[in-house]
């Protein structure tokens, strides 16, 4: 892909750094705000700080999982290959907004409401995973995401083989449609934000799903990768 | 120990004129002599005929109301004025916590009037004004407990609710008391979407809805209540998660039957009919058990208490019942 040494050179001093660093943004401002937050300085955390802060790293890791599937179809569209260079880059992006939002749920919700107790906090996250649906599937979501994460780097491909990686990472779907739910579940009443996301994803999806049905078409005889 | 800190945006108790003081001034300077002589008990004088410059059958838009405080209050420090105005759950203008104070503006408040309907003797169309006594207006610091687990303490400026519904007369088959609040697509943009099933409905058993503790607030922190804190009329049950304190209302209903209520119709398993305050009994997706308080320190939190703690002026309502059942 990047045996053109223009494109190499063009992706690992621009397209690399550049889509690090919009992808590093929203946490760069969170943590600014927080800074200000914590020094008594103006911030845009709202009136309920935590609060604010478990929404927008949860539609952040959302957000950003849903432009790493939205890579391909770009790629195909547009037909500029360059594109897929960072895949990568904007897949991990979500899994480390994900961990923080989980992070964060942990510390200031969790540790916080078990009087600071470590053993308290981890007693009511298994008890929160257990009962709580939404926290069920978000989860659940996370843990499939892990070995994505995992599995990114090039050694582990290899290692993998390109057919078993390719099927590791086919778990984006499910986890995707469970990060959306989760979303769904998680507010109160009939909102806007989750059926958006739903609806983009569903895009996708059927994106994919069209993919499939036209290869499994043009030879019948081989299953559809 | 609990130590009292007031910040400097706080300025309480002895260095506060009553409002109701410091608006009738002029009367008091040119009543000095007689002042002088009467002292405290001039005082007071003083500060119930300040409550009659309002005369009756009118009501003020903004700014300023006069009111009498009332023993109804709690040791912990208040919200701030910022976050009770600014952080509100108030759907029909949108479900951010910022969407009400940056789109209730819309909201014709003036004039404004109630239908009253049902088991009453006394029913119609009635103007504010003519619902609510501006010139018997109290203060009544309460605590109030989001079930989304946050708090805030307000003080509220308002009449208790049983006075108000005494005046309609309520028959002997008004056994529970339902709520609507205003529903004006054009005024309120959150009714677009629907995120419930519009216009918003609450209710009461009779016999809560003549609580000493149900209110019925006109304003908050001395002033005219701001419309995304339900202007010009919404209902205060402390012992109650937020939600059953129905905004911004327009139709009062005295039925026999138990009335539909807007989020238990959306999901009867996370709201039930009465929705007291309870930190046993978790909802579904998340513990009550205790809340994060809103205004202050960012990590701050307090342990839930049972009724809010209102227990003992409400828990004898619900005497024998099962509270989980019944949540």
């Amino acid at each position: 892909m990047a045996r053109n040494p223009v494109l190499r050179t063009f992706s690992r001093h621009i397209m690399k750094p550049l889509a690090f660093w919009l992808l590093a943004l929203p946490g760069l401002w969170l943590a600014w705000q927080w800074t200000m937050l914590l020094t008594g300085g103006n911030h845009d955390l709202g009136f309920n700080p935590i609060e604010t802060t478990h929404r927008f790293l949860g539609d952040t890791a959302i957000r950003i999982l849903l432009v790493s599937l939205a890579v391909t179809p770009v790629r195909d569209i547009t037909r500029w290959g360059p594109v897929m260079m960072i895949r990568r880059r904007i897949g991990l992006a979500a899994f480390w907004y994900a961990l923080l939002h989980i992070l964060a749920y942990l510390g200031l919700d969790l540790f916080l409401a078990a009087g600071m107790s470590v053993s308290g906090a981890l007693a009511g996250l298994w008890r929160d995973v257990a009962e709580r649906i939404y926290i069920t599937l978000g989860m659940t979501a996370f843990v499939l995401l892990v070995p994505l994460a995992i599995t990114s780097f090039n050694r582990m491909q290899r290692w993998l083989g390109s057919r078993r990686w390719q099927g590791l990472h086919r778990l984006v779907y499910p986890l995707a449609i469970l990060a959306v739910l989760h979303h769904g579940f998680m507010v109160k009443g009939n909102q806007f934000g989750p059926w958006i996301h739903g609806g983009i994803l569903a895009l996708l999806l059927a994106y994919r799903l069209a993919g499939m049905i036209a290869r499994a078409r043009s030879q019948p005889s081989a299953s559809a990768s | 120990m609990f130590i009292r800190k007031n910040r400097p945006w706080q300025s309480r108790e002895t260095e506060i004129t009553p409002k109701g003081l410091f608006l009738n001034r002029r009367k008091i300077i040119a009543s000095g002599g007689a002042l002088a002589l009467s002292g405290l008990a001039g005082c007071e004088a003083q500060t119930s005929q300040a409550a009659q410059t309002v005369a009756a059958g009118a009501r003020p838009t903004s700014g300023a109301l006069s009111y009498t405080p009332t023993r109804y209050t709690v040791a912990d420090e208040q919200t701030p004025y910022p976050a009770v105005t600014g952080y509100n759950n108030f759907y029909e203008f949108g479900v951010g916590k910022d969407d009400p104070a940056r789109y209730s503006d819309a909201m014709t408040t003036d004039p404004w009037t109630i239908g009253v309907e049902g088991h009453a003797d006394r029913t119609g169309v009635f103007s504010l004004e003519d619902v609510v006594d501006f010139s018997a207006l109290e203060e009544r610091i309460y605590r109030l407990r989001c079930v989304e687990a946050w708090s805030m303490v307000i003080p509220w400026v308002g009449v208790p609710l049983a006075q108000v519904l005494a005046a309609f007369q309520p028959t002997s088959d008004a056994r529970y008391v339902q709520f609507e609040t205003r529903l004006d697509r054009d005024e309120m943009r959150g009714t677009r979407f629907r995120v419930l099933d519009w216009p918003y409905v609450e209710g009461l058993r009779m016999d809560e809805a003549m609580n000493e503790l149900a209110f019925l607030a006109v304003g908050l922190y001395g002033e005219v209540l701001p419309n995304q804190n339900g202007a010009p009329v919404r209902l205060v049950v402390p012992w109650k998660y937020g939600y059953k304190s129905i905004k911004s209302i327009v139709k009062i209903r005295f039925v026999s039957e138990q009335p539909e209520t807007s989020w238990n119709r959306s999901a009867p398993h996370e709201y039930g009919f009465y929705s007291n305050v309870n930190p046993n009994r978790a909802h579904p997706r998340w513990s009550q058990a205790s809340e994060r308080v809103i205004g202050g320190n960012v990590f701050a939190r307090r342990d839930t208490e049972m009724f809010n703690g209102y227990a003992e002026q409400v828990a004898h309502m619900y005497a024998g019942m099962d509270l989980i059942e019944n949540h």
